[in-house]
């Protein structure tokens, strides 16, 4: 007899959307000056959930204007130890609100709220209480002994963490003493609406973050503004590339964190059940929706057959359905333009003769959806291989040695992470010294800590967030003390 | 998980080819059936599920009593439950079997009848420290007297000390002294420590023969968790992918509520998959947690909770 879990969905009751959201901008929500609007819809099922303002150039001005003015007036001169306190207290309102966060969040991107309750949510709160740590002991941190904050900071930030992403742009920002203006991606902007809530309910002076919402125009405006910085952007490579050019020559200090094509590689003496784990946690994670997703499977050809076909038996038990559902494993694609795109790259794949496999599970109706799916027999020329799917897609690759994994993972335009699987100790620290990724776990993956520096090589980005290392980017230090930032 | 080798390469009984067999066995990254044990916990079994999931948590337990203070009237009382574990409601249904030791098989078997099986622990139980002749002994002694299975322990002892051999041999002997009883093998993994033991564990005893494996005496903490029957599952999910024969598994002691009843169910559901949920497959072994279910069963009836004076003691 077959054990049917019940439908135990969380309840949408905690939390409290409302119809239209304006701009957050000098502690207040105001009106956009242009009133162009935007649609924030539920992925899992189309409805729309609220109508968001859109910020065009006089209020990308406005907000910069706040954060100077906040800033100057009183970020700026306050002492870290009370910077701490304001960060300390968000930590806790965010502990606190986790449900309805967690809601929010599911409701907004698609993702699992097992993903979101367990994940997203205690990580964001692990961020500003970490950073809370940091604000008053910044001259022990190694960018000597009183380093000063940078001032006003534009941050644009993706759809696929949306509350978590804004902690680790946030927190740091906040914690050297820089204030912010922050725009959240278009497709997931409610927790970042919801965080602004909790900056008037913190008593967060006016203008120390600034929330403004709008598409890639309004992020082009808020990193192009001459008052702002530093800005810090989390998202594609092409749009990175692009701000790049913009920000050049400006005098603004730049971090990105972009794409990624990580190779987890598994030896055959690995711990094969665990690896199996780590390979579906690595690339079914939030969809596969993750930069350093586990997106290239490097596995040694002694154990790929019994690799694949146990890979393919656990993927037959995921659970793909309602988000809300606590039960569920792999939850909705988050727009109909990223799914026509996982579609677009899947149907290279077949046509380039790699062979497709998908999980045997019944679609939703309505809402955006994609069966986790496995490509074998793939080689390195392939475009899956080569361009980030952003999806619940895994490709599979071979090798032979030690040597030919290294190269194998290494040969991509990326280098932001990496995993390694085996019982072979030296073997970790071998790799590990070759890979050319920021980050490389062993025995596991996407495991994340805000103590933990986080960013890429090549066209993955530059800059790290998180730990000692992360502070560097907020801090106004020359380059030689920026610690362990990247390429 | 791992497609284990095939049938061909499974090793004959010579101490070389066992122990080259055991540690070629993939390992188990502890951290790794850590996590993998707390994601499944967090499985939200609810409503219709949840009664399902009661209903075969009885019908899995094999209702303990291991006392030195054991009496016949002890195990009498213990029997007639095991029957009728809820004696205001018939729809309950009777636990797997009984599990004793093996000098009152026979007062249980007077009560039960053929209605439920009775186990005995035979072989020195429970730290196996005695000569062969004793343990094949005491089991027959067992079978004689109506136990129509059999916990036996392994020696501890030899296997730590790498005589994998002596270990496989001593379950070749209690199998066959065993005749028709099914044999249970307890591995007593609070004492093998690592869980790469508890796989190789699990391989001695299903190659030796075993029809079920089990995680503990009872006698020794930590007793069956979550993160040892795991392993166990994943190992005779590939002894069946490599030979075709279905092993059991059982989970015995600090299984004390309901809910984490649910949760090893969940657990064989996601690990071996449904052809494992069954009482054939799979047995709690426990005394208190038969009362546990049996509140969890009157609460989800009545749609209240009663008390611990609504079930009864034995």
């Amino acid at each position: 007899m077959s054990f049917e879990y019940a439908p135990a969905p969380e309840s949408r009751s905690v939390v409290d959307i409302a119809s239209s959201y304006g701009l957050f901008i000098g502690g207040e929500f105001v009106e956009a000056s242009g009133g162009g609007t935007f649609k924030t819809v539920n992925p899992a099922t189309e409805e729309v959930l609220a109508e968001i303002s859109e910020a065009g150039a006089d209020d990308v001005d406005r907000a910069v204007r706040a954060a100077r003015a906040a800033y100057e007036d009183v970020w700026g001169p306050m002492s870290g130890r009370d910077r701490a306190k304001y960060l300390f207290r968000i930590a806790r309102l965010v502990q606190e609100r986790s449900r309805e966060l967690a809601v929010l969040e599911t409701l907004d991107n698609g993702k699992p709220i097992r993903e979101s309750r367990d994940v997203d949510i205690p990580l964001v709160a692990a961020h500003f209480f970490y950073h809370a740590g940091w604000a008053d002991k910044l001259g022990h941190a190694g960018y000597g002994a009183d380093p000063r904050p940078l001032g006003v900071a534009a941050q644009v930030i993706p759809w696929n963490f949306p509350l978590l992403m804004l902690a680790w742009k946030i927190a740091p920002a906040l914690a050297c003493g820089n204030t912010v203006v922050l725009k959240p991606a278009e497709t997931t902007p409610l927790t970042a609406l919801a965080f602004a809530d909790i900056c008037r309910q913190a008593d967060l002076p006016p203008g120390v973050v600034n929330i403004i919402t709008g598409a890639g125009e309004t992020g082009r405006l808020l990193v192009e503004h001459p008052g702002v910085d530093k800005v810090a952007f989390t998202g594609s490579t092409e749009v990175g590339k692009a701000i790049m050019r913009q920000v050049a020559g400006s005098g603004k200090r730049l971090t990105l964190e972009l794409g990624g094509k990580a190779a987890n590689i598994v030896f055959e003496d690995a711990p094969l059940d665990q690896a199996i784990e780590g390979v579906v946690n690595g690339i079914f994670f939030n969809q596969g929706h993750v930069c350093c997703a586990g997106s290239r499977l490097l596995l040694q050809e002694s154990i790929a057959e019994e690799a694949v076909d146990a890979l393919k038996r656990r993927l037959g038990t995921l659970r793909l359905g309602d988000p809300l559902d606590k039960n569920t494993d792999i939850g909705a694609i988050n727009s109909a333009a990223q799914l026509a795109r996982i579609d677009e790259l899947v149907s290279s794949g077949e046509d380039e003769g790699a062979d497709r496999w998908s999980a045997p599970c019944t679609l939703p109706e309505r809402g955006w959806w994609f069966a986790p799916t496995v490509f074998t027999g793939v080689t390195q020329a392939h475009r899956i291989a080569r361009e980030e799917i952003f999806g619940p897609v895994l490709s599979v690759l071979t090798f032979r040695t030690p040597d030919e994994a290294v190269e194998k993972a290494n040969n991509t335009p990326y280098g932001l992470s990496a995993g390694v699987w085996t019982e072979k100790g030296s073997r970790i620290l071998w790799m590990a010294e070759r890979l050319r990724a920021g980050i490389v776990w062993a025995n596991t993956f996407n495991r994340f800590d805000p103590a933990s520096p986080f960013g890429g090589y090549k066209e993955s980005g530059f800059g790290r967030e998180g730990g000692i290392q992360g502070l560097g980017a907020y801090l106004a230090v020359d380059d030689a003390h920026d610690v362990g930032a990247g390429r | 998980m791992t497609t284990p080798p095939l049938e061909l390469s499974l090793p004959d009984a010579s101490p070389g080819s066992l122990r080259r067999f055991l540690h070629g066995l993939p390992g188990v990254d502890e951290v790794g059936a850590n996590a993998r044990v707390a994601s499944l916990g967090t499985r939200s079994i609810k409503n219709d599920a949840k009664a399902w999931a009661i209903d075969l948590a009885i019908r899995m337990v094999d209702l303990t009593t291991l006392e030195g203070m054991d009496t016949r009237g002890k195990v009498r009382a213990m029997c007639a439950k095991a029957l009728r574990p809820d004696p205001t409601d018939a729809t309950v249904p009777s636990v797997a079997a009984v599990c004793v030791y093996g000098d009152l098989v026979a007062t249980a078997r007077e009560v039960v009848g053929d209605r439920i099986h009775v186990a005995a622990v035979a072989t020195a139980f429970p730290s196996g420290r005695s000569s062969l002749d004793v343990k094949l002994m005491d089991t027959r002694d067992a079978v004689a007297a109506g136990a129509d299975e059999i916990d036996m322990v392994i020696d501890r002892g030899a296997f730590l000390s790498g005589d994998l051999a002596l270990v496989h041999d001593e379950i070749v002997a209690v199998k066959e002294a065993c005749g028709t009883a099914h044999l249970k093998v307890i591995l007593e993994t609070g004492e093998l420590r690592t869980l790469d033991n508890v796989r190789r564990a699990s391989w001695l005893a299903m190659l030796a023969g075993a029809d079920f494996i089990k995680t503990s005496t009872g006698k020794v903490t930590p007793a069956a968790t979550p993160p040892v029957t795991l392993v166990m599952l994943e190992a005779v999910r590939d002894f069946e992918r490599a030979t075709g024969r279905r092993i059991g598994v059982k989970a015995a002691g600090g299984i004390r509520t309901s809910k984490d009843a649910i949760k090893y169910l969940v657990l064989v559901n996601e690990t071996v998959g449904d052809e494992w949920l069954t009482p054939d497959l799979f047995r709690f072994g426990a005394s208190t947690l038969l009362n546990d279910l049996l509140l969890q069963r009157q609460r989800m009836a009545s749609g209240h909770y009663s008390g611990p004076d609504y079930v009864t003691i034995d």
